[in-house]
């Protein structure tokens, strides 16, 4: 694996996370465009716990924390300390993941489900889209956990972890976003 | 256990009964000859798990091949019913199969032939333009490909099992929801667009890394060749458009499947939001296309005139405005909307703009040839008759930017002819000009330029008898999909001439396929040497065919029009020949598109077993490849001598 090949897969991979933006863009652009449109149904405000999604939020923005902490731990080539950091950044992925779930299922079981009006619909595909993304991220995490098990530090793995953390963080980006656009404009609007 | 799976969707009429014959049929075919010439070894060996971008850019010239005929079929019985059903005459397609058939003629053309024919070129020609040996993700280029023939084989089962979906190339809502459209056709719409869409998107990302990170050393941005600058600006284009589509169709069938509302008619959904979704994406999408015929022109005509290109910095500059600008006029498709006066006016007037820098380029074009000593070859007068049927184009599609213009020509077949003037007159013709073009460098001969020039003829010809005459029944008010004429329209003579045109451009086509046969049965006639036509650009340096390396040594690149610098002055100082590391094929590019394929099939019929397998078996795909160490192997450099 030469340090090109490093740099060519990395520059890839900022692409294609440029193309996944536009992508979570669309979704936002589609939610600021029906999330008045209600059908008189629940709004926004009626329905979040904003402590509840500031729990969630310090979840996942501690997860990218530890996400960067292996990334270190590799750079200096302390196979251990990578694949604990990985393990955390796992833990606080799904915990995060389950958080949200178990707010969808609230909201379903309240007959708030996507069908309920096209606000709801674009409340749950652009959260949930962003879920299915930290859940692939999850699969892919465990993943690269066996590959650096198996072969240890060296620049492949490094390479992969490398993009992996790139992902996380990005989530994390947008998660910022959501956090903002959804729920606490969701309190602040008209 | 079925799902929405019958014995019912196979039961047809009569027409739809020969459409899913000749396609059982030809693949029954393909098998057999398969069989009898014992060539599946080297089927499966040579081409199904290369991951060679030149014989993946020849599979998907060949896939776009085959369905320009099936587009073409569909486009014939478009202009037979027109021309039939008048008066008493009601035609032989009904009302449903007439739509499908418009439908499918749309979705084909666009997203398996134009866009194949597209990458297929930019596959075969941009790495040795800029002196690579491969494309930076030669496997992910592979699963592209397999992604595209995914999405293409969805599209014509649908004449085998079930429909396809009756509403129209974009599958507008309300129309394309659930509640007017219940069949499977929409379905198949949304799955086979999701499979190939995430192929075209991998490839964006392919290419833009390509071009970025690969170019040989002393090529910097501004010595690269416009057409590898015009793949660069479609790639960047496909990767900022293309998820806006995919996020498009996911809610339509989040509506279709989970009984969402993003776009149906009640509880708050809006149509509207998905019409100027579908053409963010869909605008960006026509100069995706048409940027490379560009390039393939910026390519030709220096060659062909013997002269270098004229502005090449205007034509860098154009190309990339061209690419920013796409992104702000998408709402010219629908000023009819009723976003206001104020809203049309500014996509009214960045329509106008975009024709600025379009204009630029012909500038330029014509400005390489004067003076030139030109030599009218066949890319030549693809290029003559591009130059005056994409103008033509450009014109009446400035004239329809005016809003007020366009609320009378809307949805009427003057738009129907613009937009086949620019899509066929510019496309198209861009990509066989290419096509014949570059076609010596990699089979070793040049192609008839005899039949090439007949087949050019009658393309030209049949293309205006066909659509010239749907300018002028716009203007009448003839608007477009209709199955049937009243006869006191006064519209039948003229699409009586232009079922007449539509038999020309299938006699073209049919010549295309002649002179195809003929070269290779004269092969030995018309050998060419690594520079049959006298090129500039480094394509032209290496070996005739070029050997599955592309360069022995990596080029020292040391202005724009390399090769033709280094015809001029030759560097004697030979590089060292070094051992080559090349990627090794793999099937897994097949198998996971295959995967794909079967999860489409599942979501499409509701067999959501089927839809699992897949997943897991792109997922696992996906894992096993990444354990996978022993990807490349080295060409000692003993063997290259």
């Amino acid at each position: 694996m030469t340090e090109h090949t490093q740099e060519k897969v990395t520059f890839g991979f900022w692409v294609y996370l440029m193309s996944d933006c536009v992508l979570f863009a669309s979704l936002f652009a589609t939610y600021a465009v029906l999330h008045i449109a209600t059908f008189d149904g629940p709004r926004a405000e009626d329905l979040f716990s904003l402590p509840f999604v500031l729990t969630e939020t310090l979840l996942l923005l501690t997860s990218s924390f530890t996400c960067g902490l292996a990334l270190l731990a590799a750079r200096h080539h302390k196979k251990n300390l990578t694949l604990t950091a990985l393990v955390a950044t796992l833990l606080l992925g799904l915990s995060f993941l389950i958080m949200e779930l178990s707010e969808f299922r609230q909201l379903i079981l309240e007959g708030h489900g996507p069908g309920g009006s096209a606000f709801l619909s674009s409340f749950f595909t652009l959260v949930g889209t962003h879920g299915a993304h930290i859940a692939l991220g999850a699969l892919w995490m465990l993943v690269l956990m066996a590959h650096i098990a198996r072969k240890g530090i060296t620049p492949g793995t490094t390479r992969k972890l490398m993009c992996l953390a790139l992902f996380w963080h990005f989530l994390d980006i947008i998660w910022i976003f959501i956090f903002t656009f959804v729920y606490l404009f969701g309190f602040i609007s008209l | 256990m079925f799902g929405k799976l019958t014995l019912d969707a196979l039961i047809h009429g009569p027409i739809e009964t020969f459409g899913q014959l000749s396609v059982v049929m030809g693949g029954l075919a393909a098998v057999g000859l398969l069989f009898y010439f014992k060539r599946w070894k080297w089927l499966w060996s040579e081409w199904l798990t290369s991951v060679d971008h030149k014989k993946i850019g020849a599979m998907y010239i060949i896939l776009s091949f085959v369905m320009l005929l099936r587009g073409g079929i569909d486009a014939l019985m478009m202009r037979g019913q027109q021309a039939l059903a008048v008066g008493d005459q009601v035609g032989f397609l009904t009302p449903d199969h007439f739509a499908q058939i418009f439908s499918a003629h749309g979705v084909i053309m666009i997203f398996f032939v134009a866009m194949p024919f597209m990458f297929g070129l930019v596959n075969l020609v941009v790495p040795l333009q800029i002196g690579a040996r491969d494309v930076a993700y030669p496997f992910l280029n592979s699963l592209s490909f397999w992604l595209t023939i995914a999405g293409a084989t969805l599209v014509n089962l649908s004449l085998v099992l079930g429909e396809f979906a009756a509403t129209g190339w974009l599958a507008y809502p309300p129309l394309s929801e659930l509640a007017y459209s219940p069949g499977v056709g929409v379905d198949y719409y949304i799955w086979a667009l999701q499979i190939a869409g995430v192929g075209t998107l991998l490839s964006g990302v392919n290419f833009i890394a390509t071009i970025i990170k690969m170019r040989a050393p002393g090529m910097t941005l501004m010595r690269m060749p416009i057409f590898v600058w015009t793949a660069l600006g479609s790639m960047l284009l496909v990767i900022f458009a293309f998820p806006i589509l995919t996020a498009t169709l996911a809610m339509l069938s989040l509506d279709r499947l989970l009984d969402m509302h993003f776009f149906t008619t009640d509880l708050g959904g809006s149509a509207m939001l998905y019409v100027n979704l579908i053409w963010a994406w869909g605008h960006p999408e026509v100069y995706i296309l048409i940027l490379p015929a560009f390039g393939v022109f910026s390519e030709i005509v220096p060659v062909f005139a013997q002269k270098r290109l004229f502005g090449y910095t205007s034509m860098v500059v154009a190309t990339m405005l061209i690419v920013l600008l796409s992104f702000v006029v998408w709402l010219h498709h629908f000023f009819t909307m009723g976003a206001g006066a104020d809203v049309n006016a500014f996509f009214g007037i960045m329509t106008m703009l975009i024709s600025i820098p379009t204009g630029v380029k012909i500038f330029n074009w014509l400005f390489t040839m004067f003076r030139g000593r030109i030599i009218f070859a066949t890319p030549m007068l693809w290029f003559m008759g591009f130059l005056v049927t994409f103008t033509i184009g450009g014109m009446t599609g400035v004239l329809m930017s005016v809003p007020g213009v366009d609320f009378q020509l809307h949805n009427s077949l003057f738009l129907v002819a613009h937009f086949h003037n620019m899509i066929i007159g510019g496309v198209l013709f861009g990509f066989f000009a290419g096509l014949t073009y570059w076609f010596p460098k990699f089979m070793g001969f040049t192609l008839n330029e005899k039949i090439g020039a007949y087949a050019f003829w009658c393309w030209i010809v049949g293309f205006v008898t066909a659509f010239i005459p749907l300018y002028a029944l716009g203007l009448m008010g003839m608007t477009r999909r209709l199955d049937y004429v009243d006869i006191a329209s006064g519209w039948h003579s003229l699409l009586v001439v232009a079922a007449v045109g539509a038999c020309i451009i299938a006699l073209a086509v049919c010549l295309q396929a002649l002179q195809i046969i003929v070269s290779v049965w004269q092969r030995k006639k018309h050998v060419a040497g690594g520079d049959p036509w006298g090129g500039r650009t480094l394509e032209w340096s290496t070996a005739t065919p070029v050997p599955f390396y592309n360069f022995r040594t990596i080029p020292q690149v040391h202005g724009r029009d390399a090769f033709w610098m280094q015809k001029q002055a030759p560097h004697t100082a030979a590089h060292e020949v070094e051992d080559i590391v090349m990627p090794k094929n793999t099937a897994m590019g097949l198998i996971i598109a295959g995967a794909s394929f079967l999860f489409g099939f599942g979501m499409i019929w509701q067999l959501w077993w089927l839809a699992i397998v897949g997943l897991i078996g792109v997922a696992l795909g996906i894992i096993i490849r990444s354990f996978d160490d022993d990807i490349e192997y080295v060409v000692p450099k003993e063997q290259l001598t």
